[in-house]
């Protein structure tokens, strides 16, 4: 009679340990999800990976006009993507803490609507931090119509905080093709 | 104990005679040619040397045990089976070590991650299988960039082909093989190049062991990596990441030259991206030939030097696109633009509007096909800038 | 409640005794052993000469991603879940695994995971061909088809290894005898459940990996895809920081069954019994904070590369630890050579040697050259081979005798034991020097001033493959056809532990009904 009591004790004791062990399992896939965003965060704080933050708001102030840094910009076009996209000026001189605008040429060369959007990465990684854009055209999507050209516009400026040893900036944005897949078959058709 | 220092000698001398013979430039990590490749060799060399001196006091002692205390010689083992003490000193040595080590390195990685200033930026971009090369040069006119494509050279090629061929004797005896491309990366000696790393489709990574510089290219973001070579010359890498069928395949050529070389190489790369596209009209047999070549260096690693397709890779023998009434059209577009969502890349900002011509002119008319379509470079060039359809 | 045993295929197919399930595990693990040997044979025949000789590039990866893949997830664990099964039990006085029927599903599930995996060599366009690490975009976006089935695959096979991992963390907390305090369990029993707490951590890690993989190729996600604002850095961070803890995985049982062997063999207590264990839960702990070091090039911030560099060097100060002591172990011991403790030696030697490249490569700023080639394969291939696989092999030997209730042959053994530790430094050291010298992983051809190198390295893997029909041989020898002399309960002169001291060799079906007095 005891030793039954005692298995059945025994089970009960092991059902209790498994289910903790089950909780322990769904928190660490949890956990592995939880990575994208706190990774995000992560890039966001740290600068890791050269991601750029989000809209910025630039308040008037004296801008450090003891050093200049250069900012320059490049532009990458996905295979897949019928556009031209240029900047305007591929290299400027700014003071940090003063806000400048500068502009990039689109032109679709494809017969039909596009849509576009511009992924920003920076190099140095860091610098990522102190670059506040306060408009850009890499916050939204883009459609262009067949053959129609525009210039895209930026607005941004550095951080006075920007450490000393960084000198030049170069900001590169990748042009993806995100035109929805049945347009695109449309298209094809 | 004079047998434990005949082994200890014995293992002394083994390590010492295998370690020269790993000075040997084909054993060991290369020198290379940069100040910081030479200071990554010389890290190398000594956490090499930590690592045998530290095995052969190991090692020694494990032997010296497993010789002199086994069972014949030693009938009574001992009893103990702790102290303290001994244990604090093999935790606390190895951690000395470790950070004398690690100090050094990290001055060196702060070193190799300082990329400021440089003299020069050239974008470097990985392909599924080559490399683009585009010069920056900060003038404000985009139009003055150069940009080109790098690809494994057709001997290379030609000859991994033949070797292919099941034991047919063929051996391979270029010391190049693999290493060598058609359109190599220039750059002038003594100047720091900085270099963006990115790529068009997977992840790829830029290595040039001589100049210690590894960095991945990664789609959708940009790396950078500098180096700063004071002797011309002409220097060998590969691409160091899993990046599909022809990883082992799209090989670096970096040539170094001086300023003055440089500046007229450049000049002439810019005059000839200027003088624009080469739209001349071509016969039958010249756009066959040309398309020959050029298909065999596009086409050929992925729809076979015989057209048949080669698994996910379709067969351009009789296919609707290529064969098809009027499908002369499709089959431009195709190449052009791509097949989104398939390997088949776009090729339209790859190639010249002549090798396009030449490629579809030999796929409708090679292998059977003979369709007896003639298509022109100034169908391509139409097609590119008037949106087709 | 005699020694019963069921007959026929429904004993094997409905079984809840740890030992069939014990014995299912090893036999399936040998088999995999062998088809992902197969593999490496494919691999290695096409390095042997520079030029394409045999397959093509894209079946040449497909090889290298499946021999990965099989002997990581089909040889290495099933075999340690396999020893886990038939020993923790006896080993701490218990009748059983905890949650047998559980143990049941964990193993049939594997058979079904890898067929799915294996079938899709047979599909359209190929079986998976981008790597045993599978990186983003190569695996979503340029990946084959049969990509849908290797990630149901990746869930099947953590799935069972998450329950074994349960199962054994359960029976290790509940079932030990009275008296079998945890400081007084034996290592092997402690090395798995601090390998299984590691399972239980990372698998599902893993498992979120794969299922992000498979919404992204489907249903519109872009986590790994940087166009919708994703990164595909972000899936090395998550796969590293599953497969660093995974490295630890296959190798802490190793650790465990030489801390078992060596005493034995000594005649002598094992040496710092209690830093042992101390050792081991701390590389448990470093391995969750190192994972980056897998990925120094991807373009990590300085002060990220440095804390990883510093993190995977501090491992070798425990992993140190244990070198030490198991030396100190045979120190004054009275030691005889048979086959287990050879494999135990040379574990302990090799797995050093792969060791002291792992410090190598965790200094950044030359893992920038190391990084990606074949000194890389070298380093985790002397961890693996000679580490895991070597301890698994010295464990056969081992306890064969208690479980079979015969000696396996000698003679054999120690032939197989000498061919195997020729052929595996023939295999595998080369592979430095060819990856000093420049040449990159995962390349189906090569340069002509890696022809030598890779030559050796061809030659020792063909002959590290042969000589694993040997081990083939005395097994069904012993096993099967009941050769050899009858084992004494205690089996080998210096053992201890209660397999040892309170059972009879062969071990009963049912053992421990009643719990033994642990003094």
């Amino acid at each position: 009679m005891s030793n039954s009591n005692q298995q059945s004790e025994q089970q009960d004791k092991n059902k209790v340990m498994t289910r903790k062990l089950v909780m322990v399992t769904l928190i660490m896939l949890a956990f592995g999800f939880a990575m994208i965003p706190l990774y995000d965060v992560f890039c966001e704080i740290t600068g890791l990976n050269g991601k750029s933050n989000g809209l910025a708001v630039y308040e008037q102030q004296e801008p450090d006009t003891s050093r200049e840094i250069t900012v320059q910009f490049m532009t990458i076009t996905k295979n897949d993507m019928p556009w031209d996209f240029e900047p305007v000026e591929t290299q400027i001189k700014v003071y940090p803490g003063k806000e400048y605008e500068v502009a990039f040429r689109v032109k679709n060369r494809a017969g039909k609507a596009i849509v576009g959007q511009a992924i920003p990465s920076f190099s140095p990684n860091l610098v990522s931090q102190y670059f506040n854009k306060t408009e850009c055209f890499c916050f939204n999507q883009q459609t262009l119509a067949a053959g129609a050209t525009e210039e895209m516009p930026m607005r941004f400026f550095v951080d006075k905080d920007l450490p000393e040893k960084y000198d030049t900036i170069t900001l590169a944005y990748t042009l993806h093709n995100v035109t929805p897949a049945e347009q695109q078959t449309q298209a094809a058709d | 104990m004079s047998l434990f220092r005949k082994v200890a000698l014995a293992v002394a001398a083994l390590a010492v005679l295998v370690l020269t013979g790993c000075s040997d430039q084909a054993y060991n990590m290369r020198e290379g040619v940069t100040e910081i490749s030479k200071e990554v060799y010389s890290l190398h060399m000594i956490v090499i040397w930590v690592c045998v001196v530290i095995g052969v006091l190991t090692f020694g002692a494990m032997f010296y045990s497993m010789f002199a205390h086994r069972k014949s010689k030693n009938p009574n083992p001992a009893k103990f089976s702790h102290s303290t003490t001994v244990e604090i000193i093999w935790t606390v040595i190895p951690f000395i070590i470790l950070i004398a080590l690690a100090v050094p390195a990290v001055k060196l990685l702060i070193k190799m991650e300082d990329s400021s200033n440089p003299d020069m930026t050239v974008m470097v971009k990985g392909w599924q299988w080559k490399w683009e090369y585009k010069y920056i040069d900060g003038d404000n006119d985009p139009s003055n960039d150069v940009s080109f494509f790098s690809n494994l050279d057709d001997a290379s090629r030609q000859q991994a082909l033949n070797a292919g061929k099941y034991f047919s004797g063929t051996k391979i005896e270029d010391e190049n093989y693999l290493l060598e491309v058609d359109n190599p990366l220039v750059i002038p000696a003594g100047q720091k190049v900085r270099f963006l790393v990115t790529a068009e489709d997977v992840i790829h990574s830029f290595w040039v062991p001589d100049f210690s510089v590894k960095k991945d290219a990664i789609p959708g973001f940009i790396n950078e990596v500098w180096t700063k070579v004071d002797e011309p010359g002409i220097y060998r890498g590969v691409c160091a990441e899993l990046c599909g069928k022809d990883h082992g395949f799209m090989p670096i050529v970096v040539k170094v030259l001086e300023q003055a070389e440089y500046d007229a190489w450049l000049a002439e790369q810019v005059e000839a991206a200027k003088s624009g596209p080469d739209l001349n009209e071509r016969t039958m047999a010249q756009l066959m030939t040309e398309g020959e070549a050029a298909y065999n260096k596009y086409c050929a690693a992925c729809h076979m030097p015989n057209g048949q397709g080669n698994g996910p890779f379709p067969s351009l023998i009789g296919t609707e696109v290529v064969t098809g009434e009027g499908s002369v059209g499709k089959h431009i577009d195709i190449v052009l633009n791509g097949v989104p969502g398939t390997a088949m890349q776009a090729f339209g900002a790859q190639l010249t509007e002549a090798e396009i011509a030449a490629i579809i002119t030999y796929e409708r008319n090679a292998w059977g096909n003979d369709t007896g379509d003639k298509v022109q470079p100034q169908d391509i060039y139409d097609m590119k800038n008037g949106g087709g359809e | 409640m005699a020694d019963h045993k069921p007959k026929g295929i429904s004993r094997w197919l409905f079984t809840t005794n740890h030992k069939d399930i014990g014995t299912m595990y090893l036999v399936f693990s040998f088999i995999m052993f062998l088809i992902g040997g197969a593999m490496a044979m494919v691999i290695r025949a096409e390095l042997f000469q520079p030029g394409l000789q045999f397959v093509e590039p894209n079946f040449f990866n497909q090889m290298t991603t499946l021999h990965g893949l099989i002997m990581v997830f089909g040889a290495v664990m099933p075999a340690t879940v396999g020893l886990a099964n038939w020993l923790i039990p006896m080993m701490i006085g218990a009748p059983d695994m905890a949650l047998p029927r559980m143990n049941n599903w964990s193993f049939w599930i594997l058979p079904a995971a890898f067929i799915l995996l294996l079938s899709s060599l047979f599909m359209e366009g190929g079986a998976p061909n981008f790597g045993w690490t599978f990186y983003a975009p190569l695996s979503t976006t340029y990946g084959p088809p049969s990509t849908d089935f290797f990630i149901f695959g990746v869930h099947l096979m953590g799935i069972s290894s998450i329950m074994g991992a349960i199962n054994v963390i359960v029976t290790v907390f509940n079932m030990r005898a009275p008296g079998m305090t945890l400081m007084k369990m034996p290592l092997f029993v402690w090395t798995w459940l601090i390998t299984a707490f590691l399972l239980v951590m990372v698998m599902p890690v893993l498992a979120g990996a794969v299922t992000m993989m498979l919404t992204d190729r489907h249903f519109g996600t872009s986590f790994f895809d940087a166009a919708g604002g994703g990164d595909p850095v972000m899936f090395q961070h998550i796969f590293w920081f599953f497969g660093h803890p995974e490295v630890y995985i296959m190798i802490l049982p190793a650790f465990g069954i030489a801390s078992a062997i060596i005493p034995t063999f000594s005649r002598k207590k094992l040496f710092g019994y209690s830093s042992m264990v101390y050792a081991t839960a701390s590389i448990a702990f470093l391995s969750f904070i190192v994972w980056a070091h897998h990925m120094f090039t991807v373009g990590m911030p300085v002060k990220g590369e440095l804390f990883f560099m510093v993190a995977t060097m501090l491992i070798a100060v425990p992993t140190g630890v244990k070198v030490f002591n198991w030396i100190a172990t045979m120190w004054q011991g009275s030691i005889t050579y048979e086959t287990p403790m050879l494999y135990a030696i040379a574990f302990v030697i090799l797995f050093t040697i792969g060791g002291f490249s792992g410090v190598m490569l965790a200094l950044t700023p030359v893992d920038w050259q190391y990084h990606d080639t074949y000194f890389v394969v070298a380093h985790f291939h002397y961890v693996l081979f000679p580490g895991a696989i070597f301890g698994t092999m010295a464990a056969v030997y081992y306890w064969m005798p208690k479980w079979t209730g015969r000696m396996y042959d000698e003679k054999l053994a120690k032939v197989h034991f000498w061919l195997s530790i020729v052929f595996v430094n023939l295999t595998f050291f080369p592979m430095h020097f060819s990856g000093l010298a420049g040449m990159q992983r995962r390349v189906p051809d090569y340069n002509i001033m890696f022809s030598d190198f890779n030559m050796w390295s061809s030659i020792g893997a063909f002959g590290l493959g042969l000589t694993q029909f040997l081990f083939l041989w005395i097994l069904i020898k012993t096993c099967w056809l009941k050769k050899g002399e009858k084992a004494t309960d205690q089996v080998w002169e210096g053992a201890e532990g209660l397999e040892f001291t309170h059972l009879p060799s062969p071990a009963p079906y049912h053992s421990f009904d009643t719990p033994p007095k642990v003094d």
